[in-house]
């Protein structure tokens, strides 16, 4: 397999976008990305698009096509392939597209991830979310999306005695972040008492444990390694990649406080890096609920299993701490596009290890990770990249 | 799922009335919902399925209080769901009644036939089990 580097990123603002369709979104993403790497339209291999439901969020299939045509590659006449992996298509996506250009199919591919979730009620777009849950056997008797990780985040508490103050800690820090962060949905910090005081959602997870509905779209170039010094002097190599699948209900699996898609994804990519959990300077991991962040930072290796509410409490992945987490404010603060959200947690670790990353840059920056996750743990990507000198 | 064909749910009726599972014979895991074959024996299980009636007797292993529910279930909101682990081994999410929201891990639980959900006013009725605390 070839090195393969990230030569260019572009994102849209998230948040209710109520102004931009679809297609709006997921053009400005790509052709930011685009102008960052110097590439033109005639060297793209092909384009690879992470997408959760468009047929249910806004009606669209054959979204493959429609990006291809909206970015006004069409007389190119590129494939252009959409791939879904619930709220992990964004990440696989990317997966895909390092992929295709490692195994020396593709030179240069561009590598998008949309969803425009605020064109449906509230109510459709809980539903359309569910449907990265067990259809038959988890939604139908009345779960929801959040119940399902509240019901994780109880038997944490039970198990290692993990508090609701931490799981709000979560929250919290990635509100202060996200109000660094220019592309936030939630720019606004905040403190522990608006955590615990928000209604309810299904306990003990309230309205600011939960992750926004989102609009948003993000982009990013991927090139050989031999052929990306030609266009940045700045190229950020993608040294582990990997991904793994899980029973779909959680309910099928042998122990629900732990995600063993994380687990197994992480060695893969860890394996492939030659590196150690400890070796990551900064990590945007997939904190659709804030219980989900916690169970990422053990189910990563960053610290051992049942510390995942130790760590937020003693600070460990704040900005300053030893290992930050979610430096974008998270999928919490950041926002959740469903498609967008992987390829989104790419370009702020490029922006990282750029140096690019302003008022919450981490200093000296080198590895960094992403990890996105789909559904209740069914699905897991984890990407590491590294600042090429 | 107001638009889903009547099939979708006849299909699943056997299970969601009565909890019958499958059984290897081979390693003597249960399997529910049923499966074609077992995952571990893989080839040696084929043909050595077999069905069995679950007793409908379990433990709660976690829980939440849905108080966001989906349009179907918000006359019932605020409901308790649960992980249930059954007496013959797999594990099941389910509501969980007649417990005034009182709800624990480790309590005894017992199945019960409920209506589940509603397609409003004027759609089909679903039906299946829910759980309730032993007595």
């Amino acid at each position: 397999m070839r090195d393969v580097a990230i030569i260019g990123v572009g994102l849209t603002e998230f948040g209710e976008l109520w102004d931009k369709s679809f297609r709006e979104l997921i053009a400005e993403a790509g052709s930011k990305a685009i102008f960052d790497s110097g590439i033109g339209a005639s060297e793209i291999d092909a384009l690879y698009i992470g997408c959760m439901s468009a047929g249910r969020f806004v009606g669209q299939a054959h979204v493959g096509a429609l990006v291809a045509d909206q970015a006004g590659f069409s007389h190119l006449h590129i494939p252009s392939i959409r791939v879904e992996s619930a709220d992990a298509s964004g990440g696989l996506a990317l997966r895909q597209g390092y992929l295709s250009v490692a195994s020396g199919l593709n030179d240069i591919v561009v590598v998008g991830g949309i969803e425009k979730m605020t064109d449906v009620t509230g109510n459709a777009a809980s539903d359309i979310l569910a449907t990265g849950l067990d259809q038959e056997w988890e939604t139908f008797f009345g779960v929801t999306y959040p119940g399902i990780y509240a019901m994780i985040a109880n038997r944490h508490m039970h198990d290692y005695g993990t508090t609701r103050e931490q799981l709000a800690q979560v929250a919290v820090k990635n509100h202060a972040n996200g109000s660094l962060n220019p592309y936030a949905q939630f720019k606004r910090p905040i403190d522990i008492k608006n955590v615990l005081n928000a209604p309810i959602v299904a306990s003990p997870l309230g309205m600011l444990d939960c992750s926004p509905l989102s609009d948003g779209a993000a982009a990013v170039v991927l090139c050989a390694l031999d052929k990306a010094k030609k266009y940045t002097d700045k190229p950020v190599k993608i040294i582990g990649s990997g991904q793994a699948s899980d029973m779909l209900p959680l309910h099928g699996r042998e122990n629900i406080c732990t995600f063993e898609a994380t687990v197994y994804a992480a060695r893969s990519a860890y394996k492939q890096a030659g590196i150690q959990p400890k070796d990551i300077d900064v990590a945007e991991v997939h904190d659709c609920f804030t219980i989900a962040e916690i169970l990422a930072v053990e189910d990563l290796g960053f610290v051992k299993k049942g510390d995942g509410g130790k760590a937020i409490e003693n600070k460990i992945t704040t900005l300053d701490g030893q290992i930050p987490v979610n430096t974008s404010g998270g999928l919490k603060a950041k926002g959740h596009p469903v498609g967008a959200t992987g390829v989104s947690q790419i370009a702020e670790i490029v922006f990282q290890l750029r140096g690019q990353a302003d008022k919450r840059q981490i200093k000296d920056a080198k590895v960094g990770l992403a990890h996105s996750i789909g559904g209740d743990g069914a699905s897991c990507v984890v990407h590491v990249l590294e600042a090429m000198k | 799922m107001a638009d889903a064909a009547v099939p979708r749910f006849w299909r699943a009726i056997p299970q969601r009335y009565n909890l019958i599972a499958n059984q290897c014979s081979t390693c003597k895991k249960v399997y529910f919902p049923p499966r074609e074959s077992c995952p571990y024996c893989r080839r040696k299980s084929i043909g050595k399925m077999k069905n069995i009636k679950l007793s409908g007797r379990g433990e709660i292993v976690t829980f939440t209080i849905i108080h966001d529910a989906p349009e179907q279930f918000e006359g019932q909101a605020p409901y308790p769901m649960a992980i249930i682990k059954l007496d013959e081994g797999p594990k099941i999410t389910a509501q969980i009644v007649d417990c005034d929201n009182n709800v624990k891990i480790g309590m005894k639980v017992q199945s019960t036939f409920r209506k589940i959900q509603e397609d409003g006013w004027v759609g089909a009725l679903y039906y299946g089990y829910k759980f309730k605390p032993v007595k």
